[in-house]
């Protein structure tokens, strides 16, 4: 059984994180990266689909909104919705709730400026298959670059994300307060990443990928990566123990939440 | 379509009819029409009018600044490329190259504020990704008016918005830059960008029309009728009229410049291309022209072939027109279908619109006819140059001839923390972190020292290496003393890079300055060049290349003379690389230089006496140079734990910095500044807030400031110690002079940090 994990990164023109979270997965992580194009049907059996940052077509009409009608889209949210995991970082989150694999939308930032800076996010569920290498309650230190980063939704929506413990990232201060003042767009709730009910599907606007390479001082977000190469070998060992499933599948609980940061 | 003989160039029906008066609309001046009928022997058509109006501008042709720019140094081991090329290259070890260069865009910014920033990172962006090299960041240094003025509050936040958009979406960090605020920039804000790009040194491709036949393509954006003229607008003064000049601004696609990119490195690395050039100022015309003349071919293109973006363009517009996100190539004649195929790949149009021939002649066609025929050599090499006489202005004589013996001395302690409270809410000296916040400054997982750091670091591909850069100048300083202010844009820059720990290498410039028919704009011309030359030399860090703006003037006044250096650096070790705010209490803080008793063209003065007399500090070049072997030997060595420069504001308001900047929050110290190296009669203003030269700020761990002591004396650097990092909850106490103030190091923070996004609050207002 190979061990390890290949993360299919898509390349939408104007993707500009993609290479970022190629390094992340291969110098940060030690695993594989495959690019996948976005003309491309095939996600040539990659075990886990990222969709990266950047300004995908422009984002000239809405962020997100075009690439979600690109021919991997089909492929990825088939993909996605038969329970394989997928990571959308940035313009990746925008584009998986304008493909409706997210609750929600990404609207302009409070400022009505693009933000760039570090930001505190507590992981508020470290038992999702993006979170399990973190601890409940970590604290970190991740840089967020966007003008549309605002999470909205409907209230009935936001009460169920935190209900069923959809909410993974939340901003939050150097205390790890969730206040106003730490929220850098306006999103509701200071949400910064949520994920599917099934739990396959993580979106947030900080990029991991940026925090992930020790020669940068910083690699809070390298858990993010971890976590899915976890998830990725036990769903491994699993397939191996029994029939194949289509698409790797999500672990439930937390493994040993190996906290990165405090 | 190689031809020997000339054709007949055929004027288009409908064409103006030659006259003085049009030959004059085109900038031209008489001698200059009488020497190209001279060489081309007829009367030019209408086009070729527009072609050599472009050419022969100052933008393209640099009829005033060639024989200055002629005398600055261009040479050393690690330049790989100089001046002539889309950008310059250097060697910075391990196989890798750096490209880069400075560009401004000041006239398309003064009229349209977003599109002009925009468009000015767009067209840099290109000159650095068509040597092959992938941008990896951007600086931007800016020259506003007063932020009180709701004019220049407009522009200083369209152009941030230009800027940074440009940047965020093309996936290019703005790491550093600057941004000075003066009155004397109000109608004419100044805006230079700079681009360095990183390449294997084997895949360095230039700007070339080889190859007798082989296909000349048009790939990008389709051409429209925007820009037209954009060289000449920017070779002319503005005027009250200028905002009707709007139609001149291009619009930016940096959706487009992404595509291009990517195209472009994959064409270069599949070795596909023999030249490729960015259509930029002049566009069609510039970048076919200048792509001959390096070969010494010539190229015989038709118009109807390209791409266009509205009907009924003519062949003037099609040569002149601005349209962003365009390029040249010539391809490798076996490889044009290829080269078809990355493009589409990209969605990218590409039309081959002619070919390349060996009669040094630029022909342009449309629909078979030609209407354009010049030899490309005197087109390009033979633009007239001159050589004027300057003088130094009556205003500047008067300014620096003032008394300043009544500003040295203070009333009270509580006027000295004033000036330091007044100087660091100056929006030339306070935190940046408004601009920077609006860009991305982490993209490409480069960054090791972003803005807020006396120089940019970013690590290279080459195992270990970082490299370090700033652009600096100083338009005050220059008014005052041309020479002075050519000579301290480099070693401030130096300084600034070699604080980080980099060896400094190479520089790119920007000179902005007034009309150069003013004697008094040519004189501060001159002396800048030459001082800037005089200060590279010395550091031996030559002119790769750079950009040329000159009119920059309104209303009759032109801006404060500014010449704006970038300068790079590299470090062998990134692991070695020193940042510039303090790290921690109980460090030790030293001084390296010497304090003299220079106050005049200080921000002091300026901000708060409302004063810009006096002559600026002097630079001593061989103080420079050694100033910096010091500072990089030391940072190899390990002896600091920070280094900041002292500049604007001097060591009060350096000291300042480097406890307001700190990681984690500020921290206190406690400094006598008497200890400080000084000259002999030092007014006690020149003491806390002098600028005077080649001074900076370390820090060391307890114990260790014997290594610092030791590295000065190896390098003749007077050093010494003068005081400790204190805790977060610590005033800033300074002593010197007689006097000592102590405010809290988090209440100076705060006027830092909040001096510009106060002056840019909704209240405050922002109008056009």
């Amino acid at each position: 059984m190979e061990a390890g994990m290949n993360a299919g990164i898509v390349r939408f023109p104007g993707s500009n994180c993609d290479a970022d979270v190629y390094r992340a997965v291969t110098d940060g992580l030690g695993a594989r990266a495959t690019y996948l194009w976005h003309k491309s049907t095939d996600l040539e059996g990659v075990d886990v689909v990222v969709l990266p940052g950047g300004f995908s077509y422009g984002d000239y009409l809405r962020a997100g909104a075009i690439a979600r009608f690109s021919p991997i889209m089909g492929e990825v949210i088939d993909f996605a919705r038969a329970g394989g995991l997928t990571l959308g970082i940035c313009n990746g989150f925008q584009v998986l709730c304008e493909a409706h694999l997210l609750p929600g939308a990404l609207v302009r930032n409070r400022n009505l400026r693009f933000r760039c800076h570090d930001v505190g996010l507590r992981v508020e569920n470290a038992g999702t298959a993006f979170t399990t290498a973190y601890g409940e309650g970590d604290l970190l230190h991740i840089p967020i670059a966007h003008g549309e980063g605002q999470f909205v939704a409907e209230v009935s929506t936001l009460d169920e994300l935190e209900a069923e413990n959809r909410v993974v990232f939340r901003y939050v201060d150097r205390r790890g307060q969730a206040t106003d003042a730490a929220n850098p767009n306006g999103s509701a709730r200071n949400i910064a990443g949520i994920v599917n009910a099934e739990g396959n599907i993580l979106g947030l606007m900080p990029h991991p990928e940026r925090h992930s390479l020790s020669v940068l001082g910083n690699t809070d977000g390298l858990g993010v990566f971890q976590s899915l190469l976890a998830a990725v070998s036990r769903a491994r060992g699993r397939r191996s123990d029994t029939a194949p499933p289509e698409a790797p599948e999500v672990a439930a609980g937390a493994v040993a939440g190996a906290g990165v940061s405090s | 379509m190689t031809r020997t003989s000339l054709e007949r160039v055929e004027t288009r029906p409908g064409d103006p009819v030659m006259s003085a008066a049009l030959v004059a609309e085109h900038g031209l001046s008489p001698e200059e029409w009488e020497q190209i009928l001279g060489f081309m022997g007829r009367e030019p058509t209408f086009t070729e009018l527009g072609v050599f109006s472009a050419m022969w501008s100052e933008h393209c042709g640099y009829k005033n600044s060639r024989p200055l720019l002629r005398t600055l140094p261009t040479e050393s081991a690690a330049v790989v490329q100089g001046p002539g090329e889309n950008a310059g290259v250097i060697d910075v070890g391990g196989g890798w190259g750096v490209a880069f260069k400075i560009e401004s865009h000041n006239h398309p910014s003064a009229v349209e504020p977003y599109q002009g920033a925009a468009t000015g990172s767009g067209g840099i962006l290109r000159d650095v990704f068509t040597m092959g090299a992938r941008p990896i960041a951007i600086f931007d240094s800016l020259h506003f008016g007063s932020l009180d003025s709701p004019q220049s509050r407009y522009l200083f936040d369209g152009v941030v918005r230009g800027v940074g958009d440009y940047g965020n979406c093309v996936g290019v960090p703005t790491v550093g830059g600057e941004a000075i605020f003066d009155p004397a920039y109000e109608r004419n804000p100044l805006i230079n960008v700079m681009c360095i790009g990183v390449l294997p040194l084997e895949r360095l491709i230039r700007g070339e029309a080889e190859g007798v036949g082989n296909p000349v393509m048009a790939v990008g954006a389709r051409t429209g009728r925007d820009g037209i003229h954009g060289a000449t607008f920017a070779s002319e003064e503005l005027d009250e009229e200028a905002v009707d000049s709007r139609p001149q601004v291009q619009v930016g696609d940096p959706f487009t410049e992404k595509l291009l990119l990517e195209a472009s490195l994959e064409l270069i690395e599949r070795d596909l291309l023999v030249g490729i050039q960015d259509m930029g100022a002049a566009g069609l015309t510039s970048s076919g022209t200048e792509m001959a003349a390096r070969s010494g071919s010539g190229i015989d293109i038709d118009v109807a072939y390209l791409p266009v973006r509205e009907e009924g363009m003519t062949p003037y517009e099609m040569l002149l027109s601005e349209s962003q996100e365009r390029m040249l190539l010539v391809a490798k004649p076996e490889h044009e279908e290829a080269v078809r195929e990355v493009l589409e790949r990209w969605d990218l149009q590409a039309a081959t619109i002619g070919r390349v021939t060996d009669d040094g002649m630029f022909r342009v066609r449309e629909d078979g006819v030609v209407r354009v025929e010049i030899p490309v050599k005197p087109l390009v090499d033979d633009c007239p140059t001159y050589v004027r006489e300057g003088v130094m202005s009556p205003a500047t004589a008067e300014a620096r001839a003032a008394d300043l013996e009544a500003y040295g001395a203070f009333g009270s302690d509580e006027e000295v923390a004033t000036a330091l409270r007044t100087l660091l809410d100056s929006p030339s000296i306070a935190s940046r972190r408004w601009i920077h916040e609006q860009y991305d400054t982490t993209v490409q997982t480069n960054t090791l020292e972003g803005p807020g750091s006396d120089a940019a670091v970013l690590r290279l591909p080459a195992e270990g290496r970082a490299l370090a850069a700033s652009t600096d100048g100083n338009g005050r300083h220059t008014w005052l003393d041309p020479r002075t202010g050519g000579r301290a844009a480099v070693a401030e820059a130096a300084r600034n890079v070699a604080c980080s720990g980099a060896r400094p290498l190479a520089v790119t410039n920007c000179l902005n300055f007034g009309s150069p028919l003013r004697p008094e704009v040519y004189f501060q011309l001159a002396g800048a060049v030459e001082g800037m030359g005089e200060a590279c030399r010395a550091l031996r860090t030559p002119v790769t290349g750079g950009n040329v703006s000159l009119y920059n003037e309104t209303g009759g006044q032109p801006v404060y003379p500014t010449p704006v250096i970038g300068m790079l650096g590299v470090i062998e070790d990134l692991e070695r690389r020193v940042p510039s705010a303090f790290r921690r209490a109980g460090d030790e803080i030293w001084i390296a230089g010497t304090t003299r008793d220079e106050i005049g063209g200080s921000e002091y003065l300026a901000a708060c006496h409302g004063l810009v007399a006096g002559l600026p500090p002097a630079l001593n070049l061989e103080e420079a140079a050694a100033l910096v072997d010091f500072l990089v030997e030391g940072a190899a060595d390990g002896a600091f734990a920070s280094a900041h420069d002292a500049s604007d504001g001097g060591l009060a308001v350096a000291l300042a910095e480097c406890a307001v900047r700190a990681d984690g929050g500020p921290l206190g110290c406690t400094v006598d500044l008497d200890a400080a190296p000084a000259g002999a009669n030092v007014s006690a203003a020149a003491r806390w807030f002098g600028e005077s030269h080649s001074r900076v700020v370390l820090t060391c761990r307890p114990g260790e400031g014997e290594r610092i002591a030791a590295h000065g004396r190896r390098h003749g650097v007077p050093v010494a110690r003068v005081g400790v990092v204190d805790g977060p909850d610590s005033p800033c106490r300074l002593t010197g002079a007689g006097h000592a103030i102590a405010p809290p190091a988090a209440e100076l923070a705060r006027i830092y940090e909040e001096a510009i996004p106060r002056r840019m609050s909704e209240e405050a207002g922002i109008t056009s």
